[in-house]
């Protein structure tokens, strides 16, 4: 077994309303650990004024491999865009 | 279905050729990981040992801003280590064994960490020269076609420039003081400057990984590109400390808008790398003593972290 702890992901929220995004990972042995080490790690020039920590092995991830089939129906259902629909000229606030 | 190798291999210098990124569970040719396990492992590791020459100088700041700034830079670099480290880890290799690489001088660290700081002038002169010769890498690496240490790179980058900045201040006083301080300063310049050239790697006819590493978007230019880049850019800075560089063949010519400069004594490069430098044994010596003696810290952690999971269940 690794002596090192374990892996955790870090997302870091820059300010308030807005998304949490992936910052990078390090390794501890618990929640507080993660958290504390993170703030070390990630946060020391205002990058932050909130922190996820994820055990990575707790992360469920497509794969490569799923660009193809698993993401292909976004592309051919232009439905789902909002300019898929006519809107008569004239019209506003539409 | 599973993909055939030649499949694999075409998707993945196709990515390359459109200059996107490789990711963790990409497929990639082994060589290609190996290359990036043993580069990236060096480089968080020479972040990690060079800790120990600028720490050599803490607790002998010269005055209380001076310190402050120094733990905050060696606290940095510690960060540059672990932020490398796990980007070297996303290739399937696991922390102790890097460390253990590191320990056993399997791997190897920036050879210019092997240089002993003498006096106060020399933490200026590693801030200046030898991290604005990481810089110069560092900055060309934010684009290297593997993403997570791409993304290493941009945060790493953010944070050198008060690194170089803070090494050239501390320059700017001993050469503006006192004669002693002046001559420290040209000392720390005499001492640091060849090292600092060597940093880029062996020059670019006689570097074994370069071609790899171009070919694979590694490396976006050459050890000899960016060590022209770097001697244009730090002698007009040395010309305003009224510093010497210790180059008597460095000569600015006007037609190619760039330095002419001497050679480094490469003899000396491979004889600091194959263990033989003023600081070897020493470096790693302090290396493996912080290693072993947090080692109860790391068992304590695991055990209190195992003791609380079994009660939380």
């Amino acid at each position: 077994m690794d002596t090192q702890g374990s892996l955790w992901e870090v997302f870091v929220q820059k300010k308030t309303g807005q998304p949490f995004v992936h910052c990078g990972s390090l390794h501890a042995f618990d929640k507080e650990m993660a958290l504390q080490n993170a703030r070390d790690l990630y946060a020391r020039r205002g990058e932050g004024n909130a922190l996820w920590v994820v055990l990575a092995s707790e992360i469920v991830a497509s794969t490569p491999e799923d660009i193809g089939a698993f993401f292909d129906p976004s592309n051919d259902k232009v439905y789902r865009h909002p300019t898929f629909y006519e809107v008569p000229d004239g019209i506003k606030h539409i | 279905m599973e993909k055939d190798a030649k499949e694999l291999e075409s998707g993945f210098e196709s990515k390359l050729s459109k200059n996107e990124y490789i990711e963790p569970k990409d497929w990639m040719p082994d060589n290609y990981r190996k290359h990036l396990i043993r580069q990236i492992s060096q480089h968080a590791h020479s972040e990690i040992v060079g800790m120990l020459p600028e720490g050599n100088w803490i607790t002998r700041a010269p005055s209380l801003r001076a310190k402050m700034v120094l733990m905050a830079k060696v606290q940095d670099e510690g960060g540059h280590g672990l932020y490398l480290y796990t980007a070297a880890e996303t290739m399937g290799i696991s922390r102790d064994e890097l460390l253990d690489q590191l320990h056993t001088g399997k791997a190897k660290y920036s050879s210019i960490f092997n240089y002993p700081t003498l006096t106060w002038a020399d933490i200026g002169a590693i801030g200046w020269l030898v991290d604005g010769a990481a810089i110069m890498n560092q900055v060309m690496l934010q684009r290297t076609s593997y993403g997570p240490y791409a993304r290493a790179m941009v945060r790493i980058c953010k944070e050198e420039s008060f690194h170089q900045r803070q090494g050239y201040e501390i320059m700017c006083k001993m050469a503006a003081g006192t004669k002693e301080q002046k001559e420290m300063a040209q000392d720390a310049l005499n001492r640091w400057w060849w090292p600092s050239l060597m940093m880029f790697g062996p020059p670019d006819d006689k570097s074994p990984n370069s071609a790899n590493a171009i070919k694979w978007k590694i490396k976006r230019e050459s050890n000899d590109q960016l060590r022209q880049r770097f001697v244009n850019q730090t002698v007009p800075q040395a010309e305003y400390l009224n510093l010497t560089v210790p180059d008597p063949k460095l000569k600015w010519d006007e037609k190619k808008e760039s330095y002419d400069f001497g050679t480094p004594d490469w003899n000396e490069f491979n004889n600091v790398i194959h263990g033989n430098g003023p600081c070897n044994k020493e470096r790693l010596a302090a290396r493996l003593n912080a290693h072993l003696k947090g080692a109860w810290v790391r068992e304590a952690a695991m055990a209190a972290a195992l003791k609380n999971k079994s009660k939380a269940a």
